[in-house]
């Protein structure tokens, strides 16, 4: 009998053999060796797209050097302090609106009307107002990730359970206990989400700026790259950077335990 | 008037927030006269008020306002075209979608903006950069909400159809397109907002263009009320634009 059960025990089936697998590499293979063909045939001005080896190769030789590190450290504390100023300010903002309906309907349209400008424009005045070193990028950090993380933090407070809220108040929790044990818990999953849209704009806020004006960071060397047609080290920032920006992003939804909220 | 009639008047609110508005711009008027804020810095609101008319008469807004809005239409058109055209394609073939949807919903938040270098690189410093980096932008969005509003038609209109021997051609322009239209307007909307967005910046960050380059000239130029009305200005657009695509998208599905 346990023959017979070792032997009905199902097979895992073959992952690679999956259609969508298959597809997925298939649609993987077809764009490198289409790279590559289009790389090595000459049809573009020499160098835009560069042979895959010699990206493989950029991206060794820049995680090699520590140069390259010591400017992912200060784009890392300059989106670190935008996205601490911006969020604490986009969560007092966001409960505040929350929690008053007539402020809501007063003030929230502004930053609902806000939220979806450009906030690359305001470098020129972040510039003057903190100079053009880190100040006025962390600035542009803050500025671009307060509008998610307060929008969001006003929609999670509405939603919250009003029993909730009034176990609250029938245990006569002053306003800090009321944010701290009952709205805070309570608008886990809105913030998580707020805090991972910030941090995706805060990043692009404060390396547009390192692009546009700057000697450090990363931003800075992307377009240094790009001032010295530098493309295949161009391309390996590029890629590094996304993967960093992809990882970082999980890694918010993970610490917030944004899965184990799903689960529930 | 009570607290709850208060909350729930459609004026009050509005007056509240015009009137803290308009509040802080004396408040900041005041203070710089009295030199609490450097001026050098930050320029008086009056100031502010009248470089409005300057920036329109000769700075030549309309030209730099149909530049930008044809970068913006171009890339809009193409995101409508090819963004629909793929989210079909990924409807209709299952093991495709399954295969590429997270991909497509990975860029839509990955940094794309970022590669404005490499665009100048391959499209030169032209218009076509701006237009090719809101299409990148704006595209992902499109494609999700197509695939999301054709998977959400009522299975009753799709027998419907097939009941009266629709061919698939039919079945899509009859029933399927019509019902998705509202979910596939919602993914246009953000598409042209992430669009408009890239477009602007693009133009700031490269100086070539329309709105985005005004701003960039008058800040070199060190024309601090120019460059603060221009700012307005673009913020007035975007507003404006946000608000019509959100009046669109209410009157395509007036009922939620």
């Amino acid at each position: 009998m346990a023959e017979a059960g070792r032997l009905n025990v199902p097979t895992a089936p073959l992952i690679l053999t999956e259609p969508v697998t298959v597809v997925r590499v298939a649609i993987i293979v077809f764009i490198l060796v289409l790279w590559e063909a289009i790389a090595q045939s000459g049809l573009l001005y020499r160098d835009v797209v560069p042979s895959l080896l010699a990206i493989g190769a950029a991206i060794v030789k820049l995680l090699s050097t520590s140069d390259y590190y010591w400017h992912l450290w200060v784009t890392t504390g300059e989106v670190g302090t935008g996205l601490a100023v911006g969020g604490v300010s986009g969560l007092v903002v966001g409960l505040v609106l929350g929690a008053n309906r007539m402020l809501s309907k007063s003030f929230e349209p502004y930053l609902y009307y806000l939220g979806p400008t450009p906030k690359i424009i305001f470098f020129p005045v972040m510039i003057m107002w903190f100079g053009v070193g880190g100040g006025s990028k962390v600035a542009m950090g803050a500025i671009s990730c307060f509008f998610p993380i307060a929008l969001s933090t006003a929609a999670g407070m509405r939603q919250i359970d009003r029993v909730l809220i009034r176990v609250g108040q029938s245990f006569r929790a002053n306003a800090w206990q009321m944010a701290t044990k009952i709205y805070l818990p309570a608008m886990r999953h809105p913030i998580i989400n707020g805090v991972r849209l910030g941090l995706g704009v805060a990043i692009i806020g404060t390396l547009l700026a390192e692009t546009k004006l700057s000697n450090r960071g990363v931003g800075f060397l992307i377009i240094q790259a790009y001032s010295l047609f530098d493309m295949p080290r161009m391309y390996a920032m590029l890629i590094v950077l996304f993967v960093v920006a992809i990882g970082a992003n999980a890694l918010v939804g993970r610490l917030g335990g944004l899965s184990t909220i799903r689960q529930r | 008037m009570t607290v709850a009639a208060i909350t729930r008047s459609r004026v009050f609110p509005l007056a509240l927030g015009l009137g803290s508005l308009a509040l802080a711009i004396l408040a900041v008027e005041v203070l710089i006269r009295m030199g609490a804020i450097n001026r050098f810095i930050v320029p008086l609101p009056s100031q502010i008020a009248m470089a409005f008319e300057r920036v329109i008469v000769e700075e030549d807004i309309a030209p730099r306002f149909q530049l930008t809005f044809f970068e913006a239409f171009t890339a809009g058109a193409m995101i409508t075209v090819v963004g629909v055209s793929l989210g079909l394609l990924l409807f209709r073939i299952n093991v495709l979608r399954q295969a590429t949807e997270t991909w497509v919903a990975a860029m839509a938040s990955a940094p794309t903006v970022l590669m404005y270098p490499l665009f100048l690189v391959v499209f030169g410093r032209s218009a076509w950069t701006i237009i090719m980096m809101g299409f990148v932008a704006g595209l992902p969005p499109v494609i999700l909400k197509t695939i999301e509003g054709l998977s959400a038609t009522r299975r009753v209109l799709i027998n419907v159809g097939k009941s009266f021997k629709l061919t698939g051609t039919q079945l899509f322009i009859k029933i399927l397109f019509p019902a998705a239209l509202p979910t596939i307007f919602v993914g246009v909307r953000l598409g042209l907002i992430f669009t408009l967005i890239n477009v602007v910046g693009v133009e700031f960050l490269i100086n070539f263009g329309g709105l985005g380059q005004l701003i960039n000239d008058l800040a070199e130029r060190y024309d601090l009320p120019g460059t603060y009305a221009a700012i307005f200005f673009v913020i007035l657009v975007s507003v404006c634009f946000f608000v019509l695509t959100e009046w669109i998208e209410r009157w395509l599905r007036p009922v939620d």
